[in-house]
């Protein structure tokens, strides 16, 4: 069983988590701190997997993770999944995955940012991956595939911003960041009142 | 109006998407916080608007934040509506927000489950997708027994995706629905040969889960899974099984016997490292099942031994670290073999990497022997030096301390040289270990007497030195080891060179600062000290030297006394007066040495840790049962300081000792060890754990000069060393004094045996320096032996464990609880044969079948006898383990033997065989050779009773008598065993059956003492005539079957059939006239018009259950059904065809489940509205309220949901989603029920039928 599943930076920002069992906000963040902890500051020469930490899990429990250019991948695992398995799980599925075939389709150059910005997008992808703590696919064709159509779907209902909301994304991604923080709505309420006496 | 819509869409178009509050977070590093809460007010703004899409972006913004760390349970409910909402992209949304942040405690959840039951069974997959992920991390036990059902219909979806999520959710509705896994996994088992490999992997992978936590119920699926690692490729899959097989080897040794030629065959062939590894891993606990006495095997340990040092050779870190991990599960049982690389692991000691070199710890842990421990230790204590970070330091030191210690000491052949390490170990800074150290000290100081005179002196030095421990207010864990050395000096203070040097030690100032505890011991022992001081001057009779010590307690103690420390101060200000009162003495040339260390006599002996826990309770004695009367609650404030003088008691009972007198003590220890001796269970030294070395030799070794030689008084010095060359001398000198001898035998013997006298010197040859005496710790008399205190009782797993191939009770159908009330029936009964009708499928293939039976026969008779034989000790054991009815493919049959004469054991056996799963055998011819005898039986598992009752047929000739008694015998055992089950079941229903009425009757309402409930039936006669006797269980089992036409619904009918005659009835055949609403099932292809064969055949006097399935269309009206049983009346003489004429009714109450309802769902219920009421009087009902609830529950499947006083709210289901409410209220005899449902027509049904179950009382 995988116990959680954590994605955190060079400065233990978290980007992405998913706790298998459940824990108050606050024991998460501690969690993560921990990890970030145990896993910063080990030389990336030294092997992947940690005993676990004290807050998670126990001694059944490993820490397997990967560290690429700024992410950390985390996986806390029992002794029930494979050290190697689980490794591969990181770099073969959910890297290439998540950076090279989503992402690389979006963006031009990948890096943790995008990850920043679609959180949910990972989710969504990881989702296929693993589910309720058990690695529900391991096929990448089957994973891209089943993940391409759910996005297909979600294009052809709209998306989440419908027609008006794009075009206003659109205009505040034209990197003008002023317009977008100067104007606001108390002013708006001013002028559509002064419009309504007829 | 239009307006309001403009601004809607305004406002719209400044909301903040998922994109622009991560950015706007980004922008605003220095005040994160504060913009976050303003983002936040905007969210709760954006949740109040009606727009979905608005809310969706809202919910989607509030699961970041919750990754930030900010609780967003508030919004809860506005996720349930983002999950409710019909458009994929606001769903899956949803489902995320709730995937991350409900848990069992979110109340909102309740609310749930019939969103996710309507998703679920969506059209679109992806809906159901969504909902199962989501749910896979939020179900909670309400959830997971309300749609255990639905997700078990989604496992037989017919796009794989679906069956692949629904497959692997099981695991966790098991997890917190317990009841769901019998009943689920025959599906489960058959998804294992799903055609995806998807589902196929999930599958392997929940079985493999639920598999670990408790193997032996998995064992009988042993062969399928062997032929799922024989033919599967996928990776990912082979290394669940090969995992899984870890975890059933040890159960079964022969299936390890089986493992090894494929998995050497795969170590071989496979280039993933990661099959390799567990490859390598499971060969190890297939090896540490097998006994290691089997020299085969060697070549495998060897293979093992030799892939796992390429994987620990390696430059990838990860394989080094797993390398090193599988090895320290081959040296549990193969030391010899992992004992040869030591060079290797050392060399992994010095490793960069922390992880690798503490597995590398672990490994040497095995690795000591006699021989090489000094030097392994040595070589720690250098890593000891050179560790830099603590925790690493930490874990070398506790190492240190547990290699040497292992085994009660066992490698330990000079224990000077131990104490010295860890003398040398209280060197080392910052260490968290001290009271480790120090416990360590204790224990070796006072279990090997030889050592004493040593350790007391070296402690000495210790406390001389003490401001070295305590200087730095960074080691204070290490002071620690100051209490050891303490209580060592008092304790053995005979042994002391200079006691009066270590007196002064342990009394200078400096000691106040020393935690309080370690003060305490302090004082105590200065005690203990000051009387041999005395003792050592009056027998010099120094009288002034005497009275000076006397005098120096008297200066120093004052210190203590002041203590803020309660027990420091208790100590100290009890020794000053006694110390000064023995001045008094000591001024008038009194002696008191004598009487003085009276104080202390008495030898101390080691108490095992477990010793309290093993006193056994004496008989008679009930711990809770109150000694009086308990006190009243104003009475126990006053008691409580009492209490605690009575606490501070024992300390004192040391002094007691001595007021006992001699003689009566020699007395007492005489009668106790006479006791001891004839106690078993008194665990005596054993010579295993209390090494008597021979005492020749030892006046040679040069023990005495060592005390001489080693400059105790600087303790900065490392000694070790130098014992670690005295004793290689020693040995040395040893070895060439035995080599001499040896020599002098050899010229004696002159050429007749050459000894191999050069080579290394073996474990026995190497003598301990010391007569050891190593004392065991004593145990209470008549301890108990058990061992059994380490497992955990709040493991969820606990609940899983769960015998899966007993076939299924009808009271573990998924949905549906049912009451199975103790019936009156005979003994005979217990044991019931229920099957479907419509399952007779596999009747109509019975020839084919037989003939299987034949070939195997065949085939198994090929076989050589001793073969055979071998086969008969696996299925026997087999037998044990395992299911000795089969496990029908599909659900909801049960077939069992009842204890039939042996006239009809043949035919009802005959029936039994055709029954059981034919497919594993199939399989078995199909499955690779080498799966030969072992897995034969294994895979016959459910097999293997079909195999008996062949045995059992006349036309099997068996080649000796002998092995026909044999099987009988076993039979016989079986069937008792069987009863035994059953009685067991019997109990259960029982259980079931009060909980059904009285708990409920309970439920919420006022607990009052109520009178027990009389007996309910629910068993109604059918039929009946000269020949037979025909019981319908009225509260028939109702329930839906998944996947089917929502319009229809299945109703199960349970018949008892008794033979009241003195003749054999056979063939019996059911019938039943459908009408248009109610259908008998009948298999494929059977006419509508056709009976179906009851599969049992009824010896005189029992009686036997039948289930025959009905699908009923409307259940709004009950139903009446005309039916005809026929049957064979066998006597001696003759057969006569009897036929029964019957009339099945079925009530509305039938239809009723009886389903929880929580007060407030149910209040929201009838405010809703949509319910038509009805009501009745009952009158001159004079039964209490409770029974009278009770009844209703029973009979009529309801629940309570809700009592006040002689008022009551009653609530019920029926099969097709009516909600039927009631409300009941008595006085005076009159009960007046107030229904509502919203369908009248079966509420008015219902009613009549309440009505009717009163009127018969």
């Amino acid at each position: 069983m995988i116990k959680a599943i954590l994605i955190f930076n060079n400065h233990g920002k978290p980007r992405l988590i998913r706790f298998y069992q459940y824990f108050a906000e606050d024991m998460q963040q501690q969690i993560i701190r921990e990890t970030f902890h145990l896993v910063s500051k080990r030389d990336d020469n030294v092997c992947n997997f940690l005993e676990g930490g004290s807050l998670i899990g126990g001694s059944d429990y490993k820490l397997i993770y990967r560290h690429y250019a700024t992410l950390y991948f985390v996986f806390c695992v029992d002794s029930s999944e494979s050290e190697l398995g689980i490794l591969d799980l990181i770099q073969v599925n959910l890297l290439q995955f998540v950076f090279v075939e989503t992402l690389d389709k979006c963006f031009e150059n990948v890096c943790e940012l995008d990850l920043i910005f679609h959180m949910d997008k990972v989710h969504y992808i990881l989702q296929e991956v693993v589910m309720g703590g058990m690695v529900l696919e391991t096929n990448m064709n089957e994973i891209v595939a089943q993940v391409e159509l759910q996005n297909r779907m979600e294009k052809s209902e709209g998306g989440l911003s419908a027609a008006p909301a794009r075009a206003v994304s659109a205009v505040k991604n034209m990197n003008l960041p002023e317009i977008p923080r100067n104007i606001n709505i108390g002013d708006i309420n001013i002028k559509v009142p002064s419009l309504s006496p007829f | 109006m239009a307006l309001k819509i403009v601004k809607g869409s305004i406002d719209r178009m400044f909301d903040k998407n998922l994109q622009d509050l991560v950015r706007g977070i980004r922008n605003h590093k220095e005040d994160e916080a504060k913009y976050i809460s303003t983002c936040i007010d905007e969210i709760k703004q954006e949740l109040k608007q009606d727009n979905i899409a608005v809310k969706a972006n809202a919910v989607c913004k509030l699961t970041y934040l919750q990754m930030l760390g900010y609780d967003v349970s508030w919004a809860a409910f506005n996720i349930v509506e983002v999950m409710s909402s019909s458009k994929f992209t606001y769903k899956r949304i949803g489902y995320l927000a709730a995937s991350q942040c409900f848990h069992e405690g979110t109340d909102v959840i309740m609310l749930t489950t019939n969103q996710i039951r309507k998703d679920l069974s969506s059209p679109h997959q992806y809906d159901t997708g969504v909902a199962l992920t989501g749910l896979s991390c939020f179900v909670t036990p309400d959830l997971a027994r309300d749609l255990a059902n639905d997700i078990m219909t989604l496992m037989s979806h017919t796009k794989p995706y679906i069956r692949k999520k629904a497959v692997l959710i099981m695991y966790k509705v098991f997890l917190k629905y317990p009841e769901s896994l019998r009943p689920a996994f025959p599906r489960l088992k058959e998804k294992l040969e799903d055609p995806d490999p998807g589902v196929q992997s999930a599958a392997v992978n929940v079985i493999c889960e639920l598999a670990r936590r408790n193997p032996k119920n998995y064992l009988s699926l042993a062969p399928l899974f062997f032929k799922l690692m024989t033919s599967s490729t996928n990776n990912w899959v082979l290394i669940k099984i090969i995992k899984l097989f870890g975890a059933l080897t040890p159960l079964e040794p022969r299936l390890g016997k089986k493992m090894i030629e494929p998995l050497t065959n795969l170590i071989h062939s496979t280039s993933a490292m990661s099959l390799l590894y567990e490859c390598v891993n499971t060969v190890i606990a297939v090896l540490i099942s097998l006994s290691s006495g089997m020299p085969n095997h060697s070549a495998s340990i060897q293979l093992c031994v030799q892939k796992l040092r390429i994987l620990i050779e390696d430059s990838d870190q990860n394989l080094k670290y797993l390398g090193l991990l599988a090895m320290s599960k081959i040296l549990k049982t193969h030391p010899k073999s992992v004992q040869s690389h030591k060079d290797l692991i050392l060399q992994c000691l010095d490793d960069k990497d922390e992880s690798i070199r503490l597995r590398a710890l672990d490994l040497l842990y095995g690795m000591v022997s006699k021989k090489n421990l000094m030097e392994i230790v040595k070589k720690l204590m250098l890593h000891v030096d050179k560790a830099e970070g603590t925790t690493y330091r930490d874990e070398l030191l506790t190492k240190i301390i547990d290699i040497c210690s292992q085994s009660n000491y066992q490698y330990i052949t000079n224990f000077e040289w131990y104490i010295s390490i860890l003398v040398e170990l209280t060197r080392l800074e910052g260490t968290r270990h001290g009271h480790l150290i120090a416990s360590q000290m204790l224990d070796v100081a006072i279990r090997v007497k030889a050592i004493r005179g040593f350790a007391v002196a070296q402690m000495a030095t210790l406390l001389d030195n003490a401001h070295l421990l305590t200087g730095n207010t960074q080691r204070n864990g290490i002071c620690e080891v100051l209490y050891a050395a303490a209580w060592i000096c008092g304790e053995f203070s005979e042994h002391l060179e200079d006691p009066m040097q270590t007196l002064e030690a342990m009394l200078r100032p400096k000691v106040a600062t020393l935690p309080g505890h370690i003060q305490a011991v302090y004082v105590q022992n200065a005690a203990k000290l000051f009387a041999t001081v005395l003792r050592k001057h009056e027998g010099e009779t120094d009288s002034h030297a005497a009275q000076e010590t006397s005098q120096l307690l008297i200066d120093r103690l004052p210190l203590f006394v002041q203590s803020a420390n309660l027990e420091v101060q208790e100590r100290a200000s009890c020794i000053l007066q006694l110390v000064k009162y023995i001045q008094k003495l000591q001024q008038k040339k009194v002696e008191v040495a004598e009487e003085v260390t009276a104080l202390f006599a008495g030898e101390l002996n080691p108490v095992a840790p477990k010793a309290q826990k093993k006193v056994p309770v004496p008989e008679g004695l009930d711990l809770d049962a109150w000694i009086n009367k308990p006190p009243s609650e104003s009475e126990s404030e006053d008691e409580k300081p009492k209490a605690v003088f009575a606490k501070e008691e024992p300390k004192h009972s040391r002094s007691r000792h001595t007021e006992v007198d001699e003689k009566e003590l020699a007395r007492r220890r005489e009668a106790r060890k006479q006791e001891q001796a004839n106690n078993p269970f008194y665990i005596k030294a054993s010579p295993s754990s209390q090494k008597v070395y021979d005492a020749p030799g030892v006046e040679h070794i040069p023990v005495v000069q060592i005390d001489l030689s080693v400059p105790l008084k600087v303790p900065g010095m490392p000694m070790s060393d130098q014992y670690l060359k005295l004793e290689e001398e020693r040995r040395q000198k040893e070895k060439a004094e035995r080599k001499k001898k040896e020599k002098k035998k050899k010229r004696e013997k002159r050429g007749k045996e050459r000894k191999a006298d050069s080579g290394p010197e073996s474990e026995e040859d190497i003598t301990p320096a010391h007569q050891v005496d190593i004392v065991t710790e004593e145990m209470p008399e008549n301890a108990l032996p058990s061992d059994d205190d380490d497992k955990d009782p709040n493991d969820p797993h606990k609940a899983l464990d769960i015998d899966l191939d007993k076939p299924l009770a009808d009271s573990e159908k998924l949905p549906v609880r049912t009451h199975r009330p103790e019936v009156l029936k005979s003994p005979a009964e217990d044991r019931v044969n229920e099957n479907i009708p419509q399952e007779t499928k596999k009747r109509s293939g019975k020839e084919t079948k037989e003939k299987k039976k034949g070939k195997e026969k065949d085939r198994k008779r090929s076989k050589e006898e001793k073969k055979k034989k071998k086969h008969k000790e696996v299925e026997e054991e087999l037998l044990e383990s395992q299911p000795e009815e089969a496990v029908q493919s599909e659900e909801t049959k049960e077939a069992a033997t009842p204890p039939t004469s042996t006239s009809a054991e043949a035919s009802d056996l005959d029936f039994w065989l055709c029954s059981a799963p034919v497919p594993p055998a199939a399989q078995e011819e199909t499955a690779p050779s080498s799966a030969a005898a072992v897995d034969t039986s294994s895979a016959a598992a459910p097999e293997s009773e079909p195999d008996e009752p062949k045995d059992a047929e006349p036309e099997d000739t068996k080649s000796s008598k002998h092995k026909k008694k044999k099987q009988k015998k076993e039979k016989e055992e079986k069937e008792k065993k069987k009863k035994k089950r059953h009685h067991h079941h019997h109990h259960h229903h029982h259980h079931h059956h009060s909980d059904a009425g009285g708990e409920d009757s309970v439920q919420n309402g006022t607990v009052e003492e109520e009178e027990p409930l009389p007996p309910m039936s629910n068993y109604s006669l059918l039929a009946e005539n000269s020949y037979i006797k025909m019981m319908k269980e009225d509260a028939d089992q109702v329930y839906d079957i998944q996947g089917n036409h929502q319009d229809e619904s299945k109703v199960v009918v349970s018949v008892i059939f008794e033979n009241k005659s003195d003749s054999f009835l056979k063939s019996m055949e059911f019938n039943v006239l459908d009408s248009l609403n109610s259908k008998l099932q009948r298999p494929e292809g059977a006419g509508a018009h056709d009976s179906l064969t009851v599969p049992f055949q009824l010896p005189p006097g029992i009686s036997n259950e039948a289930r025959f399935v009905f699908s009923v269309q409307s259940i709004v009206m009950p139903q009446k059904l005309k039916g005809t049983l026929t049957f064979i009346v066998k006597s001696d003489e003759s057969s006569t065809h009897e036929k029964l004429d019957f009339k099945l009714h079925f009530t509305c109450t039938s239809y009723l489940i009886t389903t929880p309802c929580y007060s407030d769902a149910y209040a929201k219920l009838l405010e809703s509205g949509d319910l038509k009421g009805s009501s009745l009087r009952l009158e001159g009902i004079n039964m209490p309220f409770h029974h009278l609830l009770a009844r209703i529950c029973f009979h009529h499947h309801f629940s309570v949901v809700e009592r006040i006083d002689s008022c009551a709210s009653m609530y019920s289901r029926s099969i097709q989603g009516h909600h039927v409410c009631l409300l009941v209220k008595t006085s005076d005899q009159t009960v007046s029920i107030d229904a509502k449902c919203d369908e009248p027509s079966l509420l008015g049904n219902v009613l009549d039928e309440i009505k009717q179950t009163f009127s018969k009382c």
